[in-house]
């Protein structure tokens, strides 16, 4: 094995491993990463959505992002470019938060709940598989978004990640805008939103991640995407790696409890836990990259991915708002038709955008 | 020398473009890019194919290789 698949196997390794300490440490089950849940609770803390039970600024988001932002600049990689079908970029970041909404987790989370032996995920992984797969269908067609360009001001690369930080601020400073209702942050009192490592090894295990996903550019759509279309296995190691970290780390901390009922924060209606991530691999396959590479990409300038990430936490607050988010009990009739508007959109979308 | 542009493309489009190129017949490519990432996604498939890699520049938001067998 090269050097480079050893190094981001040690990634795959080490993002697994976090995430398990992390949710030994407070997070919730299986959810020591999840950047669509985390995205959706920072969502909820910004007051978008009224889901009180998902609520809280994910520092581990923050770090994602500045962490790829610092690698970035430290490797000369800091460019701001964009332009490349910027609103339905936005828009397809929305529908890949419905998908993961309707299955409970991002192919991240996807990955960390089949470590934890969740059965329910590897229904989503297959579904994965397969929405890549039509992904795949698209791009062998000739489909592509446009070209990007390079921005003669960095200042648009910048943004982003100043307003994470200013979330940071808010966060670490706790102020109070308004004493009667509350804000501008909003924290949930109990479930999911309430359950959070300590903030600062939150931060630290973000920030880490953000630099080791800039330096390897791990991806979880395109590690399925490249060994289908090229048998390139490069991605797909990482993504193995993180199995493994998490695998070992959950039997340790005894969170390694195989079956399909009772899992936490997850389904059992099958049907939509394979739609559900067969949207995003779909979305993600079409964007270039899954939720987490998006938000590394946001942190080396990349606007189309800012895009994507802002789309994804509108999306949120639409996805609890007109109540499309799956839960414990299942998928809601909304959220069926919106994951099926979502596939038929991509569809629409991929069917478009070929070229040649 | 034919020449291939994939400035700006979002990944794989790059990829899938040389190995178009490539698949079609081409033994000589001056392929010129933008990213990191598509620089090295770009030469590993150009050296799996057997190709020689040669970078003529290489700047952090541009770069030019021509690949030949």
């Amino acid at each position: 094995m090269s050097r480079n698949k050893w190094f981001i196997l040690l990634t795959g390794l080490v993002i697994g491993a976090f995430a398990a300490i992390l949710v030994k440490l407070g997070n919730p089950g299986n959810m020591g990463f999840c950047i669509a849940c985390f995205e959706r609770d920072i969502a909820g803390a910004l007051g978008l959505h009224r889901a009180g039970v998902v609520q809280y600024v994910r520092p581990e988001i923050i770090g994602l992002i500045l962490g790829a932002m610092f690698t970035a600049m430290f490797s000369g990689e800091f460019k701001a470019r964009g332009g490349s079908a910027t609103l339905v970029r936005f828009i397809m970041g929305v529908f890949m938060m419905v998908g993961a909404l309707v299955f409970l987790g991002c192919p991240l989370r996807d990955v960390l709940r089949m470590a934890g032996g969740d059965f329910n995920a590897v229904v989503g992984f297959i579904g994965f598989i397969a929405g890549v797969g039509a992904g795949v269908f698209f791009l062998k067609k000739g489909f592509n978004l446009g070209r990007a360009e390079y921005s003669h001001s960095n200042v648009g690369g910048y943004l982003l990640p100043i307003i994470f930080a200013f979330f940071l601020f808010l966060l670490l400073k706790g102020t109070l805008f308004n004493p009667e209702a509350g804000g501008p942050l909003f924290f949930s009192k109990e479930g999911p939103g309430s359950m959070a490592a300590p903030l600062g090894i939150s931060l630290i295990a973000g920030l880490l991640v953000g630099f080791l996903a800039q330096r390897t550019r791990m991806c979880l759509s395109g590690g399925i995407r490249d060994f289908i279309l090229l048998r390139d296995n490069y991605l797909l190691v990482g993504f193995i790696g993180i199995f493994i970290g998490a695998l070992v780390l959950n039997l340790v901390f005894g969170f390694f409890k195989p079956g399909f009922a009772d899992q936490p924060i997850a389904h059992t209606m099958q049907l939509w836990n394979f739609l559900g991530l067969f949207l995003v691999g779909l979305t993600a396959t079409l964007l270039g990259g899954c939720p987490l590479r998006q938000l590394i990409l946001s942190g080396e300038g990349d606007m189309d991915a800012a895009a994507v990430v802002v789309g994804m936490i509108v999306g949120a607050a639409f996805c609890h708002n007109f109540m499309l988010a799956g839960s414990a009990a299942g998928v809601g009739n909304y959220g069926q038709i919106a994951c099926v508007i979502g596939i038929i959109l991509m569809g629409w979308i991929g069917y478009s955008y070929r070229e040649e | 020398m034919e020449k291939l542009d994939v400035r700006g493309l979002s990944c794989p489009v790059p990829v899938l473009r040389t190995k178009k190129a490539i698949d079609a017949g081409a033994r000589e490519l001056h392929i010129l890019g933008s990213s990191q990432t598509s620089k090295e996604n770009v030469s590993k498939l150009a050296l799996s194919q057997g190709f020689a890699v040669d970078i003529k520049v290489d700047n952090k938001d541009l770069w030019e290789m021509e690949i030949r067998k």
